[in-house]
């Protein structure tokens, strides 16, 4: 649930914070939070595919992180062959139906197209992916693969988001036995907890996990967390290898006064109850928001309280809007959705009256000889609530000690081995990652690939 | 404004831009719409002696998609008029009196003998007709029953036919001539031996469009079977352009009128077949795709490129580009051309390296100093074409010919100023002294 929520009313008062449920006509919930981009139909796609030019050594399938063939998979549904098409796309990232819905492909695929280049309108790799992997999945609904011959050999995959699906699949592939664990109740990570819900929407995170399982081998153990029920020394005995997806567990904090009062929220918290509610009309949303950060999750958590109802949400971000790690794509979204982008602002203060948070207040920054100071100048904005979406952290304590980490993260290195012989790590919770859901699938697929290299030798 | 106004065998039309004798000019109802629209002419579906033939009642074509749907190529199995003699007579009768100004010319395909052609010819006088034009290239249905392209493979039937039908009518007479056939030159040759005043091409060239591979039958597909039926579209242009071109400079039909026809779209396709002698062109495909209304930038678009180049009539560039088709033999073996890409419009997208490496002559890089770049390593460019054709962006890559007296870095010899053609080549085992043209 979500923390640090005032008691809710229904009417609005002068005194307490104005958080209700239910702000928007019932038909409304449906339609702001329906697909993104709804899937293509045949002819769109033949149009679109139509368009790439099958560019030899193309840049587009350079700039994927997990090297999907892209010019081949658009050539296959231009030739009337999605089944081939999904196929192609399955081989190198088996996730290849959640990452057309939620890669930037803007700063990736899209953006080295050389139909970007020449007249700024790329192909649109994402959405053709989208239409190979959902005729497939459609039409097919296992896995094209099938478990390799077993090998004896036991892996326990320690969360079971992106990365970790991703590393079981393959090693099952390869004919190993998988362990998949999980803390929460459902597999899928953030795929099923995190992303804005309309770019997943019918239950898509759920579908594939059960598509990406229905290789065999793989068994999923949820309500397992590492650093509780499930302890990292006792997996290295128990396996003959271990590999850790597990994410980043805890949420940076502002370190600013106010921080503890209601109203004062984590955005990933509210965004998971938002992706596991049944009716979004029974979710409480401020009439007032403002959303400290300048990434995805603040993208994410302005645009949803906007869609839920919320009539002023304002994003401020410490520094300029081209600094924000939010894709220009995301930005245009938001903006577009109604919400404001405040730059060069930081929180200095939440303003509370019975406990409760009524107003920010928030300093205008500049940045002098390359590091940001506060110029001391404030601006006080009325907020119901106020989410902090300024990053994540890994907490340490689960592992115990055992693992190098660096920056917060563990340490790994181009096989995404650990300082432990026998333990692999990948996903948002290893040093050096792009934090996206694409990195994660392609750090568990080398992941698994080192471990059946170690497991074989 | 150029003008446009044709007379062609004697025959006047506002514009040269005649509709094809087929399914649009089948009655008074379509060609009306057509002249309103602006069709300098039509040439009137083919009329055959009653009891009118029957069509399928299946599908009648078939075609083939470019992009985004384009129709780019289209087969029929359709037959000529199904409708009765008469009826078709009185309304050619009605339409010429109402648009005195159009060429209005009627086809006609009858059984070789020659009381059939009397008969009609009588028949489609008294129409007050412009003239007929003899089909002798339908390669379905019709030719199973000894007509159509039954006749037009045959030289000897078409001067047959030919000489009744000047001998029978004072009328202006076309042979239309089919593709289906080795060396279209041959019964271009009989029509003129017989007395034709022009002749029109190309008729549809015999096809399957594809196969149903669920059916396991040809398609378009009537119950379960296909025939193949006739192509045309602008798939077909550039064989219609060669046959053109083979009429107008071969020796023996040289300044026989040609009514040019296979795939004329635009105003530029017309303006191709023209230059390689066309008098008038005749279209179907692109008025049975897009509707009549395509003649009106037919006629801007010709009218506007004439004006631009200088030419007040369309005999000024008839036939201009005729002199300048040769054979193989006789092309100039000294001029030497080579790629250039230019890399300000270049998009990367490497297809003309891939083209070259794996299919031509390895002459175009992908990396340079480590970075993607594509260009034309002159060492070993042929200057092929390949790579401009394959090239998605227009003018990217160019073939640019070398100067007299320079080295060409492939043979590392000098390029040299005169003509020499495979007729004097050192390697011809039949060369002769002096290089003819």
């Amino acid at each position: 649930m979500i923390a640090n929520l005032p008691e809710i009313s229904m009417t609005q008062t002068t005194a307490g914070p104005d958080i209700a449920t239910g702000r928007l006509p019932d038909d409304a919930y449906a339609e702001n939070f329906s697909d993104l981009h709804p899937l293509l139909d045949p002819h769109e796609a033949l149009v679109e595919a139509d368009r790439c030019y099958f560019c030899y050594d193309a840049p587009c399938m350079q700039a994927c992180p997990t090297s999907i063939d892209i010019p081949q998979f658009i050539r296959q549904i231009s030739t009337g062959n999605p089944t081939g098409s999904a196929k192609t796309i399955f081989e190198q990232n088996i996730l290849g139906g959640m990452c057309a819905r939620v890669c930037p492909t803007e700063t990736l695929c899209e953006e080295v197209c050389v139909r970007e280049v020449a007249e700024g309108k790329p192909v649109k790799i994402g959405e053709l992916q989208r239409y190979a992997t959902d005729h497939y999945m459609g039409e097919h609904g296992a896995s094209p693969f099938t478990r390799g011959a077993p090998t004896g050999k036991k892996v326990a995959v320690v969360g079971a988001g992106p990365a970790g699906l991703s590393c079981a699949h393959r090693l099952a592939v390869h004919g190993h036995d998988v362990t998949l664990f999980d803390a929460r109740e459902k597999a899928g990570g953030l795929n099923e907890y995190g992303i804005a819900s309309y770019k997943s929407v019918d239950e898509f995170a759920a579908r594939e996990v059960d598509f990406i399982l229905s290789i065999g081998g793989i068994e999923l153990k949820t309500g397992m967390r590492v650093g509780a029920n499930l302890d990292l020394a006792e997996l290295r005995a128990g396996f003959d290898a271990v590999f850790l997806g597990i994410g980043l567990g805890s949420v940076n904090a502002l370190g600013i006064d106010g921080e503890d009062k209601s109203g004062s929220l984590d955005a990933v918290d509210y965004i998971a109850d938002l992706r596991q509610a049944d009716d979004l009309s029974t979710l409480p949303v401020g009439r007032r928001i403002v959303v400290i950060g300048g990434g995805m999750t603040a993208v994410d958590i302005a645009v949803q309280t906007k869609l839920l109802g919320a009539e002023d949400v304002t994003i401020a971000y410490r520094r300029g809007q081209d600094r924000m790690n939010a894709s220009d794509y995301e930005q245009h979204l938001a903006q577009t959705s109604g919400v404001r982008i405040m730059t060069w602002m930081q929180p200095k203060a939440l303003v509370a009256q019975n406990g409760a948070v009524t107003s920010i207040e928030l300093e205008r920054t500049r940045e002098q000889n390359g590091s940001l100071t506060g110029t001391g100048e404030t601006v006080t904005l009325p907020a119901d609530m106020v989410f902090k979406a300024v990053g994540q952290t890994l907490v340490q304590a689960d592992l115990g000690g055992a693992l190098s980490l660096e920056k917060g993260r563990i340490v790994v290195d181009a096989d995404r081995k650990t300082s432990l012989a026998d333990v692999w790590a990948g996903g948002d919770c290893v040093l050096g990652g792009e934090d996206l859901t694409v990195a994660a699938v392609e750090d568990g697929k080398i992941a698994a690939e080192s471990i059946n290299a170690a497991l074989s030798a | 404004m150029a003008d446009l106004r044709t007379e062609f065998i004697g025959i006047k039309s506002p514009n040269p831009f005649w509709l094809a004798s087929a399914p649009p000019t089948d009655k008074e109802y379509n060609v009306v719409r057509a002249f309103k629209a602006g069709w300098g002419g039509v040439v009137w579906k083919t009329l055959g002696e009653d009891p009118p033939v029957v069509n399928v009642n299946g599908p009648r074509y078939g075609a083939i998609h470019g992009k985004d749907r384009q129709l780019i190529g289209l087969n029929n199995i359709e037959l000529i008029t199904d409708r009765p003699l008469e009826v078709n007579l009185r309304e050619i009768k009605q339409v010429k009196r109402d648009w005195p100004d159009r060429a209005l010319v009627v086809s006609l395909m009858v059984p070789c003998e020659e009381q059939s052609w009397i008969d009609i010819l009588r028949k489609v006088e008294d129409t007050g007709a412009d003239g007929v034009e003899l089909n002798f290239g339908c390669p379905h249905g019709m030719s199973e029953r000894g007509m159509g392209s039954a006749v037009g493979q045959v030289p000897e039937y078409i001067e047959m036919v030919t000489r009744w039908v000047k001998q029978h009518s004072r009328m202006p007479c076309i042979v239309k001539l089919t593709p289906n056939i080795t060396d279209v030159r041959k019964p271009a040759q009989a029509a003129h031996a017989g007395g034709a005043d022009a002749v029109s091409l190309i008729n549809t060239i015999n096809s399957i469009t594809g196969v149903d591979l669920d059916m396991m039958s040809p398609s378009p597909t009537v119950d379960g079977k296909g025939a193949h039926g006739g192509y045309c579209g602008p798939a077909v242009k550039p064989i219609a352009l060669n046959m053109v071109a083979e009429i107008a400079r071969d020796p023996v039909t040289r300044g026989l009128p040609i009514s040019g026809i296979g795939g004329v779209t635009t105003w530029r396709d017309a303006a191709e077949f023209m230059a390689l002698g066309a008098g008038t062109v005749q279209v179907c495909t692109a008025a049975m795709t897009y509707g009549f209304k395509v003649v009106q930038d037919m006629i801007d678009g010709l009218g506007d490129w004439m004006d631009e180049k200088g030419h007040t009539s369309v005999d000024q560039f008839t036939g201009a580009a005729v002199p300048n088709v040769t054979d193989w033999q006789y092309l100039n073996l000294n001029y030497i051309a080579k790629a250039k890409i230019d890399q300000d419009l270049c998009i990367k997208c490497g297809r003309c390296h891939i083209a070259c490496e794996d299919t031509s002559h390895q002459a175009i890089t992908s990396m340079v100093d480590g970075a993607r770049k594509f260009e034309v390593i002159d060492e070993e460019c042929v200057g092929c074409n390949l790579c401009v054709n394959v090239c998605p962006v227009e003018n990217c890559i160019t073939l640019e010919p070398m100067a007299a007296g320079s080295i060409d870095p492939r043979t590392k010899r000098p390029v040299e100023k005169d003509y020499a053609n495979w007729t004097t080549h050192p390697n011809n085992p039949m060369a002769v002294k002096e290089a003819a043209e």
